[in-house]
């Protein structure tokens, strides 16, 4: 019965698409200069190993008689020169490349990353962490290849090829078409033969992929499979996972290995036919045994440049698969930002007011309606209502984490849309129920709510949650480093912690969206007596499910169906003995029961 | 030495296939050295000798043999591919069963994305040492010795000069990948650094957000992408140091070749065939010297991954079953601590528990965080081994129970709820594969499930988890609930399970266990004093030590932490009471 289920609806190839590519190609804008210096230097390497054969020619024909050694340790020379040459263009080429299309990476990646950091909440429900990550490492990568030598090898290999086609012509010319007439076998073999070979390893790697995947998620969930006795059934899917991939492998293995041979084949025609009609034309005086020589040479040359073209080809699909990948992430606009006037927002005194709020998602699917509230600086107001009633849609408005669709969230009389998201966000603190933790030490993620902060304060903000204690008990105390979303910490461990944060920031309104569902009673009524000292004249927001937590609040609003029903502080709500009453009195419907 | 012999125990099991792909491999290179032997007659003999009447069988021989050793090097690939990817098979499947089998306390130590690099680049590693290091390694080690001696038999003199400058490439070739090599691991430290930077930049959104810290986050991810751009440049510099350079010393041969074999021709001390034969052997003889650094490379690289698989490999479980490990037909539930005490990691966790909870009974146990809650449940399921006591399940200590059957017989519902990238469905049908659609929505409606379940899009055939549709704490609780109850355990233990729930769904969830549960042992770890109070034990639990234990009633009377706890949670329940009396 186990399966696993991957979606994997990413395209591994794009077909070429000229507006992209060159959208990717102003990246490289900048670097004319070095693109012109490359090129030169390339053509001058792909003359001197050209030369090679030639030399190799001249000195058989004209140098190796006794009374030509001055020349022969002339050309010799020039045979070692015309390698240094080469040596050194390779070599420059490489520095200066790397440097350009390095930068253009990170450039790229970069302006990826600081964009996504506009995007809003919206953009991260939609679509998975991990198909955003992919486009920020592995796209950016797979450009690698293309920006540092692909387009460079592919002018520098059609150089090659029209250079050697003179060369070859200008020696002889009936000599040449004859070498030529394998050209067309070889283009066919690379084109044809390389187009199966990428599909198949596109096979290969898909399942690799799918098996990494698995395996990631079996790792991670290894104390649930312990625990439920499914070792066999994981072992058995992964079994299969990891045989396909030896059959995709193998399957793969079958074309990629014809393609070698296969050239060399060809590349053994031309030699035969070289020697064949060559040694004809010898005959008639036409050509000399060092031009035969050289031609043979020449065979092995045209086939690198054809397969250097081939691969461009082919790392082209994939760099407009991933180019397109990464414009369309760039093209999702931010859909909230700080307005045209956007000022900056004055310290605040706490006034929250919500003017007829609307919010959905969905129009069919009202999240909140015309919801209107005033709370006054310093309240604390709890929210109560049952799952999915909008509780949490309330106070992700006052952050403007989403915007409203209809109304208006004023806070000290100031619409949030009319002030900068930086200056409004800062003087707020934000607790979630799921606290997330860095990689790093204790102290850092601490920090992360103020990023100033001295030890001394980090330390004060742990104690007012009562986290001091079992940090100073860890081995490094608040050194001591947390890894991979803080696995080595207790769900309260992870909540204590970034309540630590929340405070440290300072905040000028709380937000605590069920944020200590985890931490033991008596420590949270700890917590509560610790933070009315430090809230006096800050308003906060709490959402809980523990009575105790929500009956010391100022007000309670009761919210369903999107609505505000009641709201009032406890006694007043017990007293009108509407739906608080009777959620209380459910409460304890059991305990009552004993 | 040992760990390249035991990636060999590998291979031997495919040893006909890799003793045949050797076979291939001696003939191809008997073949490739025969070649530029022919063009020597060709050059030599035929066009200028004039011997014309042997041009068409040198033809013929010169494309047969290309032919042969085409079809030789496809098959000897084919094999060698083959056996590689056998035993990268059976190293991938044993690494899995191994990784199953090890307990808690392996995974508390051990990253995943370590444990993942292990079993991804590190196997890889051994890959290439049987596909490309074996071959390659064995076929250069001829090549090298059968065009040496060509080499000398055509002519010792102008061999000795033309290859005076093989020990120094042999020297730069070995130098370059001992440079280039960390140059390449650093790229990747770095790129898996760049992916955490990243990644936890899009997990963590909602604090980062909160914080509006997007701009320490740019900085942040900034540093960790110019140091990526750095280290590329830095193994692309070092390609650019020697790569070109060995280019410029095997072209040298050639000149070496033109220069002493031209003067040689031209003093008429050989023919111009052999100076077009040892042209072609040149090649033959500089790829393996230049090759030679990248096989030190790659068995270097074998020995180092080798190493960090057979690591695991080795690594035995703390969790040991007995040979002849206790089973049975018929499970009760009975669970006993006798005088337990645990420790981890030199801290001790749990002093001297004693339970008694006989199947049916229900245990309760509260403390605050860090007092030894969850490890206890865990000792039940065997996750841990005590220091020091017995646990015993069905009056049997369970280190002599068979693994697999006791924990069949437990339902754990952890703290920490991980959902699979499945639909709802698969997710609950983990706890018991065999179970129907029936079974689950009965499930799923005892865990309180049912009705969000039925307002997703695809209801149970939805996919949720880390690939999936984004959960809440409570929902995703609820579907563990179910996994659970699907399993209809004997021993049902909920480690602090429900606290995203709202307390009245909590509430209708008991009953409905409570129903389930008849005749079965539950322990319930939990903060609310509403969740536990129905138990027929409450442990209240400080510092790993039970400092409080009894019923709801018992536990009140004493006036202790249970009751402090009690107090705070419901302080104002006997002013509502008074309040309903009058109602």
């Amino acid at each position: 019965m186990l399966r696993q289920r991957i979606t994997d609806d990413e395209a591994l190839e794009k077909p070429f698409n000229k507006e992209q590519f060159k959208r990717l190609m102003s990246y490289m804008k900048p670097y004319k200069k070095q693109l012109l210096i490359t090129l030169v230097l390339m053509i001058v390497a792909a003359v001197c190993g050209l030369l090679g054969p030639l030399i190799l020619q001249l000195a058989i024909d004209k140098y190796m008689f006794k009374e030509k050694l001055a020349g022969l340790l002339l050309i010799t020379l020039a045979y070692l020169g015309v390698n240094l040459i080469s040596m050194l263009c390779v070599r420059t080429r490489v520095r200066i490349m790397v440097v350009v299309g390095q930068e253009v990476l990170f450039r790229l990646r970069q302006d990826l990353f600081n964009h996504i950091q506009k995007l809003s909440f919206t953009f991260y429900d939609s679509r998975p962490a991990g198909k955003i990550l992919v486009r920020i490492i592995n796209d950016v990568n797979s450009l690698s290849d293309l920006l540092t030598n692909g387009i460079i090898n592919v002018v520098t290999d059609v150089f090659t090829l029209i250079v050697a086609l003179a060369f070859m012509f200008s020696i002889h010319f009936r000599l040449a078409l004859i070498t030529l007439t394998t050209v067309p076998l070889m283009v066919l073999v690379i084109f044809m033969l390389k187009r199966t070979i990428r599909v198949r390893w596109q096979t290969v790697r898909k399942k690799v992929s799918n098996m990494n995947a698995y395996l990631h998620e079996s790792l991670a969930g290894m104390r649930v499979t312990q625990v439920f006795v499914r070792e066999p059934e994981t072992r058995e899917v992964y079994r299969q996972l990891s045989s396909d991939i030896y059959s995709t492998w193998m399957n793969a293995i079958k074309v990629n290995n014809l393609f070698w041979p296969s050239i060399e084949l060809i590349a053994a025609i031309g030699t035969v036919l070289i020697y064949w009609f060559g040694l004809q034309f010898l005959d008639q005086g036409t050509v000399t045994v060092g031009v035969l020589v050289a031609f043979t040479g020449y065979v092995w040359r045209f086939w690198q440049p054809l397969n250097n073209l081939c691969n461009f080809y082919n790392s082209l699909l994939v760099a407009m698969a991933s180019t397109e990948r990464i414009f369309e992430l760039l093209d999702v606009r931010p859909d909230i930002t700080d307005g045209e006037n956007a000022v900056e927002m004055p310290p605040i005194k706490g006034e929250v007011r919500f003017d007829n709020v609307t919010f959905y998602y969905e129009p069919e699917k009202p999240v909140l309606e015309n919801v209107s509230f005033t709370v006054r600086p310093g309240e604390t107001i709890a929210l109560v209502g049952p799952t999915g009633a909008g509780k949490t849609t309330i106070v992700n408005l006052i952050s403007r984490f989403y915007d409203v669709v209809d109304g208006r969230v004023l806070i000290d009389g100031v619409d949030i849309r009319d002030v900068s998201l930086n200056s409004l966000r800062k003087q707020m603190g934000v607790m979630l129920q799921d606290p997330f933790i860095f990689s790093g030490t204790v102290m850092d993620n601490i920090r992360y709510g103020k990023l100033d902060a001295t030890d001394e304060e980090v330390m004060e903000a742990a104690r007012v949650v009562y986290a001091h204690e079992f940090i100073k008990d860890m081995e490094d105390g608040y050194y001591t480093e947390v890894q991979e979303r803080g696995s080595r910490l207790s769900q309260g461990q992870k909540q204590l912690i970034s309540f630590a944060r929340a405070l440290l920031a300072d905040p000028k309104i709380l937000i605590l969206d069920e944020a200590t569902s985890s931490i033991d009673t008596r420590t949270e009524i700890l917590i509560q007596s610790g933070l009315r000292e430090l809230l006096k004249g800050r308003t906060s927001f709490v959402i809980a499910h523990r009575l105790s937590t929500i009956r010391n609040a100022d007000r309670i609003m009761v919210i369903d169906h999107g609505r505000i029903m009641e709201c009032g502080s406890h006694d007043e709500l017990i007293k009108k003995k509407g739906i608080y009453y009777n959620l209380y009195r459910a409460q304890y419907r059991y305990l009552m029961a004993i | 030495m040992d760990i390249l012999r035991r990636i060999m125990g590998y291979v031997a099991r495919y040893k006909w296939k890799a003793i045949t792909a050797m076979l291939f491999l001696v003939l191809l290179i008997s073949l490739n050295l025969i070649t530029p032997y022919l063009t020597k007659i060709l050059v030599d003999d035929v066009i200028r000798g004039g011997k014309r009447n042997l041009l068409v069988p040198i033809l013929t021989a010169i494309f047969g043999f290309a032919a042969c050793r085409g079809l030789l090097s496809y098959f000897r690939s084919f094999l060698f591919e083959s056996v590689s990817q056998k035993c990268l098979y059976d190293l991938r499947n044993d690494m899995y069963t191994h990784l199953q089998g090890l307990s808690f306390a392996f995974y508390d130590d051990n990253r995943i994305g370590e444990l993942m690099s292990r079993m991804t680049g590190d196997l890889e590693g051994i890959r290439m040492f049987v596909v490309g290091g074996l071959s390659i390694l064995l076929e250069n080690a001829i090549y090298f010795t059968g065009t040496t001696i060509m080499l000398f038999s055509l002519n010792a003199e102008l061999a000795l000069i033309t290859l005076a400058i093989l020990p120094f490439i042999a020297w730069v070739a070995v130098k370059f990948n001992k440079t280039i090599r960390p140059a390449y691991s650093e790229i990747r430290e770095q790129q898996a650094n760049l992916n955490t930077a990243a990644q936890e930049n899009i997990a963590g959104v909602r604090v980062v957000r909160a914080f509006a810290r997007e701009d320490y986050e740019i900085e942040k991810f900034e540093k960790e992408n110019r140091l990526n751009q750095e280290k590329n440049k830095n193994a692309s510099f070092i390609w650019a140091r020697y790569f070109p350079l060995i280019e410029f010393l095997s072209g040298f041969c050639a000149v070496a070749l033109i220069g002493y074999g031209g003067w040689m021709v031209a003093i008429e001390k050989i023919t111009l065939g052999t100076v077009v034969a040892f042209n072609g052997y040149l090649w033959m003889l500089i790829m393996p010297v230049r090759m030679l650094g990248w096989i030190v490379n790659i068995i270097g690289h074998a020995i180092t991954s080798g190493k960090r698989v057979f690591d695991i490999l080795d690594t035995g479980s703390s969790i040991k079953e007995k040979s002849n490990s206790y089973f049975s037909d018929e499970y009760r539930g009975d669970v006993v601590f006798d005088n337990v005490s645990f420790s981890y990691k030199e801290n001790s966790i749990l002093f001297n528990i004693n339970i008694n909870a006989p199947a049916g009974k229900t245990i309760g146990i509260m403390g605050p965080t860090g007092s030894g809650k969850t490890s206890i449940i865990n000792l039940i399921g065997r996750l841990y081994d005590v220091s020091s006591g017995r646990v015993l399940v069905d009056g049997v200590d369970v280190r002599d129970w068979k693994l697999s059957a006791l924990r069949s017989q437990i339902g754990i519902v952890m703290q920490d709820t991980f959902l699979f990238s499945d639909t709802v469905e698969g997710n609950i049908l983990y706890g018991n594969p065999d179970a129907s659609r029936e079974d689950v929505i009965r499930a799923a409606k005892i865990a309180e499930a049912h009705d969000f379940i039925m307002e997703m899009p695809q209801g149970y055939d939805t996919i949720v988890g880390e690939r999936g549709v984004g959960l809440s704490g409570g929902q995703k609780q609820r579907i563990a609930i179910a996994r659970a109850i699907i399993k209809n355990p004997r021993i049902l233990i909920m480690d602090d399970c429900t606290s995203a729930v709202d307390m009245e769904t909590e509430y209708e969830i008991q009953q409905a266990l409570k129903k389930i549960m008849k005749g079965r042992t539950t322990f319930i770890i939990a903060h609310r004093v509403s969740s536990v109070k129905d138990a027929d034990e409450i442990l209240f639990l400080d510092n790993g030590r039970i400092v409080e234990r009894g019923t709801h009633e018992e536990l009140l009377a004493l006036k202790g932490r249970y009751y402090e706890l009690y107090m705070q949670q419901y302080k104002d329940l006997d002013e509502f009471r008074s309040k309903r009396q009058v109602i």
